[in-house]
């Protein structure tokens, strides 16, 4: 069977490898053997396809899908941008999920102890999917910086973790969103795991005015790029011949 | 001629759950969360229970990982465009996709699926056996994990399949789920050893 939906080959120096040190989780988690390379078939060209119709009308309010008679507290924000591949053009129509601590750094979360506490309006995640040309927006409030067992004086700093799909189970990605001037970010044992300065640069959001709401709420944009598809426009010739 | 370059990975870290499983984290928020049962009354196929842990470098089980599936219909059909097998009935039921957090205590995940057919393979390849793929993140993972689970009660299959034959024959057996009968009906067992002796294969797909 040709497979016409084949993705561009991973340029892993863009990304974290499996063993840093410096990110203490890693060390045993980390497998030894090096990945084995695969042919895409149609496993790995497929992927899950969502409905607009299975999420709901405030999945992608965090101020309010989890407001129980109150909003959040912490700095209200927009985060929009456009999901994209290797080639530039947009990814229509895919799953995008994201999660956060609240303004303090608490996650609502059974095994975060941290002692900031819990914000009773806040859940921290969201969900939609993007539209035609890959855009999308989501509203929340700034996440909070957080300690975390790493050594013992390791701070996060704010970030939104962020999971996409794609269009095919190849361009499946979990990320973090770090924000602008954000001083903690160079010390941070895990994107310290990224080796590539400029690729760590890469998720750091900007802080956007044009799509700030007057009186009501900062913005940062942060666009996203997924793999790429093979160029097949000679073999699309051929067979079109 | 990319003229971007791809994102780069991040853990997921322990919370995980929070986002795509918020259940398991202690809250409920959205009306359809996306869950570990993939089958519905009227999907096709036999029933079958997938579980297994997620085991570290010490033999330790990972109990903050999450791991998600990815699979053909009964028919060997995936639930895609890009899947143009038409000579394969099409299962409006099922979907394919699941995701399963491993329990905090225990460390298993649990899937609740249907047993896929075999998949066509790539030109000029024999198909390929019935298999479920495998997606994995969790604190620690830098860059998310992929793998296959093969059935080890379909042997001639297997012994064909293109994917499996790319592997060192030492190490095949960490792909292949050992199936036991128990009264609630099949269930295939399949531990994912991240490193260290018997390290389960990964791809780079
Ligand atoms: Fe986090």
């Amino acid at each position: 069977m040709a497979l016409d939906d084949e993705f561009l080959q991973r340029d892993l120096s863009q990304h974290p490898p499996a063993l840093t040190p410096g990110y203490r989780s890693s060390v045993l988690r980390a497998p030894r053997a090096p990945l084995l390379s695969l042919d895409a078939t149609l496993s790995e060209v497929t992927g899950p396809v969502f409905r607009a119709d299975e999420l709901g009308p405030l999945d992608h309010d965090l101020i309010r899908n989890y407001a129980h008679g109150g909003e959040p507290i912490g700095e209200r924000i927009i985060v929009h941008g456009r999901v994209m591949d290797e080639n530039g053009r947009g990814v229509p129509h895919t799953l995008l999920e994201v999660w956060q601590a609240n303004a303090g750094g608490r996650y609502r979360h059974v095994n975060d102890r941290y002692l900031a506490p819990v914000d009773p309006n806040f859940g921290g995640c969201g969900r939609c999917l993007t539209d035609e040309t890959g855009a999308y927006v989501f509203r929340t409030v700034k996440p909070g910086a957080y300690p975390f067992r790493n050594q013992i004086n390791s701070w996060r700093p704010a970030h939104i973790h962020f999971s996409l799909f794609g269009s095919g189970l190849a361009q499946r990605l979990i990320t973090q969103m770090y924000f602008e001037g954000d001083p903690l970010i160079r010390n941070d044992a895990i994107a310290g795991t990224i080796p590539d300065a400029s690729a760590v640069d890469r998720l750091v959001a900007r802080l956007d005015m044009n799509a700030a709401v007057p009186l009501d709420c900062l913005a940062y944009r942060f666009d996203i790029v997924l793999r790429g598809r093979r160029q097949t426009l000679f073999e699309n010739k051929l067979q079109g011949a | 001629m990319s003229s971007f370059r791809e994102t780069p990975s991040q853990t997921a870290g322990p919370y995980v759950h929070i986002g795509l499983i918020p259940r398991q984290a202690g809250f409920a928020i959205y009306e359809r969360e996306l869950g570990n049962v993939l089958v519905s009354p009227t999907t096709r196929g036999e029933r079958i229970r997938i579980e297994g842990r997620v085991l570290d470098g010490i033999g330790a089980p990972a109990r903050d990982a999450l791991v998600e599936l990815w699979q053909a219909n009964a028919d060997g059909r995936y639930a895609h465009p890009a899947d143009k097998q038409e000579s394969k009935a099409q299962d409006l039921q099922f979907r394919g996709f699941g995701r399963a957090g491993t329990h905090f205590e225990t460390g298993l995940f649990v899937f609740e699926t249907i047993k896929p057919g075999p998949v066509a393979g790539r030109a000029g390849q024999p198909p390929m056996a019935p298999h479920v793929n495998l997606w994995l993140v969790a604190r620690g993972i830098n860059l998310g994990l992929a793998t296959r689970m093969y059935f080890a009660d379909e042997e001639a299959a297997n012994a064909r399949d293109p994917v499996l034959a790319l592997v060192e024959p030492m190490r095949r057996p960490t792909l292949i789920a050992r199936r036991e009968d128990r009264a609630e009906g099949p269930a295939y067992v399949f531990d994912i050893r991240l490193q260290g002796e018997a390290e389960t294969v990964f791809f780079d797909v």
